[in-house]
Parts: C-alpha cells; structure tokens; sequence
C-alpha cells in the first residue's frame, strides 16, 4: 500500500445501501479510507460504482447507512473539498484554456461573480499558467476547448480540479473515451499530480488493468446474492478490496 | 447516371437555382402588369415598376406637403424604433425568466406553469386592453411587441438553459462556486448566443404585432402607411413598401447573425 499513509480515516462508509424504487443498486458497503490513498473502482456496468462516486461528490444520497467525512456525515451538494473529472463535459466552453483555470480560481473568492481584479487577478494568471504548464497544456492557453483534443480536454479539467486544491478528487471513467496511448500519459499525469498535491483520488474505470496499475487500493463492485427470476432484488457490494499498485508500467 | 438524391448542385448552379424563382416571379408580374396597362392605362392593380419608382422617389425625397417630412423615411425611422425597443424590453425580461426558471428549480416550481399559460394568451386580443390602459401612444404598441414575443424567448431561453450539461454545474461547484458565480459565469455566457438567435426567431412575429398596431392606431410608420394608401388603392406605394419591410427583416435577421459569429467564437455546431 501507500507509504504516504497517514492512519487518518478520511472516508468511512456504514452499511450504504442505495435504492431506487424497487431496485436496490448498492447494499452493505462498509470500508474505510485513509487520506492519501488512491483508490480505483471497478466492476460491471450498473453496479453502483459511479453511484458511489456520486454519494462522494453529494449530488447522491444514500438509503441506508451512513457516509461520513472525517466523522461527520459527508455534505449533501458539491464543495471544493471535492474535485472531479467527469468523462466529459468538465471544462467550460466558452472560456479558453487560461480562462477556465483562472475562472476556477475566482470561485475560490467569496464574491457575487467571482470576477478577479487587479493584483489578484495577476496572481491567479500566474498560478493558472503554471499549472497548465505541469499538465502539457502551457502552448495552448488561449484555444478554446472545442479546439483542443479529447486528451487535452481530460488535461484542463483535471487542472480546473487540481488548482482549487481539493482533498479528494474524484475520477468517473476520465479516460474512458480515450486512445490508449494518450490514455498512457494521463496515468502519468494523474499519479505525479496525486504524488505531488497529496490528494486523496477515487477512480471509476472500466479497465481493469488500469486499476490495477494506478491505484494503491481496487475495489470490485458486484453482486453476492443474485435472484435470476429478479435481477434488481439484490445490491452489489465491495467484493473484492485488494491492496494493488507496483506494477510494471510496460504493461501498457 | 446518379440517382436524384445523390445529385448535389455545385456553387454556380447553387446560385443560378435559388435566383432562378425570384426571375420567374418579377418576369410573370412585368408581363401580367403590361398586359393590364395595354387594356387599362389607368390600371391600379398591377402598377409597372417605373410608376412604383416614381412613387417611391415622392415620398423618399420629396417633402411631404400636409408635414413638410421625408415620408418614407420617418416611417422606417418610427417603425424601426418600436420594433428595436419592443424587442429589447422582450429580450431582457425573456432573458432574465429564461435563465432563472432553467436554472433554479425553485423558480422553475414557481413561474413556469404561469409561463406556459401566459404563452398561450393571444397577443393581439390583448390589442384593445392595451389601448384602453395606455393609450393610443408609441407605448401601446412597444407593449404589444413585448408582451407577443417575451412569452416565446422566455421559454426558449429556459429550454437552453436546461440543456447545459449538469456536469458542468457541478464541476462549477466543485471549484467553490456559488449560486449567483455560477449564474453569472457559467449559465449567463453560454445563453447569450442562444438568446440572439431566439431574438431571430421571434422577429418574424415582432414585425406582425408591430404592423397590426400601426395599422389600428397610428400617425406614422410602415404598417401605418400601407394600411393608409390601400383606401386609394395605391399598389405602387404597397409593393414597394412590403419589399422594404421584407429587405429590412433580411437585414436584421442577416446582422444578428454575423454578430453572433463575432461575439462568441466558441459557440460552433457538434462541440462538447
């Protein structure tokens, strides 16, 4: 596992279950997460996994059980303690690549537009324009996302994300629509920024040897009990919660 | 020998097809006009163009005698500046329900069923409460303006606003955004493009609310001319002055386009 481990629970889930109607898509989830861990969910599709993601980020709640944010349960809305990449439409597409970072840092600013002016405003272009250079986007600052490739994109979200300094940062499937060889220098990205801001990452993924690869921790979401006469009557679970990572880049 | 449906016509023939109606319509009008001139020189119907001209020539240059003004163009001028305003008051209220209803389901909860019933009032039998309220000034007939076209933006603009991806709400608020930062900085610069091209769409019935109150209670413009001359049956002031309402529609319509391009460059077809 981590050797950034810090033996703090961050994340504690108590018997979350999730149902809609009469399906039940997640039942007795219990695990702790400690802060610096880089977790990757994966399992089939309808699982719960992305429902997961979600309680995480607050635009879900759970049924049953609870969900707890250093001991108290976790905020009911999106906060910036929480960053996320979604596969796609995360960045904002009427603003270039420097508006977009810079933009997010005025929403850090308490004010009724979140407009930067004067020296904050010089200061935030300078931050914005190093992070876009630590993610590869430093020679295209003032294209707009339409402009830019999908790989590029995923680069100026996750940049969006990573300069509000969340805690946790969330990943739903961020790579899932690209090409495998850019799909290569996104790891690299994602495992330099987690080193480096210290962030505690969840990743949703429909590759498994993604998951096994980038994570310090995989989780398998599937079903234990499963009633073939009704699919829905069951939740999944965490299955499998494996300690992973160190594995050899050349497998990709 | 492709089939039909295949045949794509290159950019010469392109143009040459789409002039092609227009020569047919002006060439079957100069042979229908010329026919009823030979029977009736003092035909009023089908005037020929040299007759319209000198008509038009009267009362765009020449002084009118009862006031002294350039006819023609005063009631460009006084058309135009209800049309503008009316258009104006219905894009800024429009804008504003639009994007509050669409964004804020709490607003949503409360104007949108009194959206869609207003939606359906007909605009023009509102003509005669307006009068009655405020009379038969240039009020009345911006009013009637707004009041057609507001319904129609304001839930157009919704519609758009609700399709901005919640994804991007979200990443918004998750970057420590609040209410009004998203409102102002997400929401309010992706509508504006939107809001302009449903400003098109509605100048259509803009200029048909404008030209019905001018015909009913006016002293000047466009419609308030042509509804005037008809009682002297005065074709050769009519079809020119449809003409240039027509031209003059194109123009808006064409301008607000290309100022859509301009504005917001980011805003193009298929982008994600």
């Amino acid at each position: 596992m981590s050797e950034k481990k810090t033996n703090k629970v961050m994340i504690q889930a108590k018997n979350i279950g999730k149902r809609y109607g009469q399906d039940i898509i997640l039942e007795r989830v219990n695990v702790r997460v400690q802060e610096g861990e880089f977790i990757t969910l994966v399992g089939a599709s309808g699982c719960g996994k992305s429902t997961f993601l979600k309680m995480i980020l607050g635009i879900e709640s759970a049924t049953e059980g609870e969900l707890l944010l250093d001991g108290k349960p976790i905020p009911n809305e999106p906060g910036s303690d929480r960053g996320i990449v979604f596969q796609q439409y995360s960045v904002f597409p009427h603003m270039t690549v420097l508006q977009n970072v810079i933009a997010a840092k005025g929403f850090q600013k308490s004010s009724m537009t979140g407009y930067l002016f004067g020296k904050e405003k010089d200061v935030a272009n300078q931050e914005a324009r190093e992070m876009l250079e630590q993610v590869g986007l430093g020679h295209v600052l003032n294209r707009y996302p339409h402009e830019l490739s999908g790989g590029m994109k995923q680069r100026l979200a996750i940049a969006q994300a990573v300069i509000c300094k969340p805690r946790i940062l969330l990943l739903d499937e961020p790579f899932g629509a690209l090409d495998p060889g850019i799909r290569a220098d996104m790891h690299a990205l994602v495992l330099d920024l987690w080193r480096k801001h210290k962030l505690t990452i969840f990743m949703v993924t429909h590759d498994l040897k993604e998951g096994f690869y980038l994570g310090t921790r995989l989780w398998v979401f599937d079903k234990l009990r499963h009633d073939p006469h009704a699919p829905n009557a069951y939740g999944a679970s965490i299955t499998y919660d494996l300690p992973v990572g160190h594995m050899p880049e050349p497998l990709f | 020998m492709k089939k039909l449906i295949n045949y794509k016509p290159n950019r010469t023939s392109n143009i040459l097809l789409g002039l092609l109606p227009f020569a047919v319509l002006i060439m079957v009008y100069m042979v229908s006009s010329d026919a009823r001139l030979a029977m009736n020189p003092d035909d009023k119907l089908l005037p020929a163009f040299s007759q319209m001209g000198e008509s038009m020539y009267r009362m765009a240059f020449e002084p009118s005698k009862r006031s002294g003004e350039l006819l023609f163009w005063q009631d460009t001028a006084s058309s135009l500046t209800r049309l503008a305003l009316g258009v104006l008051i219905a894009g800024i209220v429009g804008l504003f329900v639009g994007v509050l209803t669409g964004a804020l389901p709490i607003f949503s909860a409360g104007f949108s069923p009194l959206l869609t019933v207003v939606s359906l009032v007909p605009p023009l039998a509102l003509l005669p409460i307006l009068f009655i309220v405020v009379g038969l000034g240039e009020v009345s007939k911006i009013t009637l303006i707004a009041i057609g076209i507001t319904p129609f933006i304001a839930r157009d603009i919704q519609r758009r606003t609700q399709e901005i991806p919640a994804e991007q709400l979200v990443k918004a608020q998750t970057l420590g955004a609040s209410t009004s930062q998203i409102l102002v900085r997400v929401v309010l610069p992706q509508i504006m493009p939107k809001l302009i091209d449903a400003v098109r769409l509605s100048l259509g019935a803009g200029w048909l609310f404008l030209i019905a109150a001018e015909a009913i209670a006016s002293t000047d413009g466009l419609g308030y001319r042509i509804f005037l001359v008809r009682r002297y049956l005065s074709m050769d002031v009519i079809l020119p002055y449809v003409a240039w309402i027509t031209l003059l529609a194109f123009l808006v319509d064409y301008l607000l386009n290309k100022l859509n391009r301009r504005l917001f460059p980011w805003n193009v077809e298929g982008q994600s």
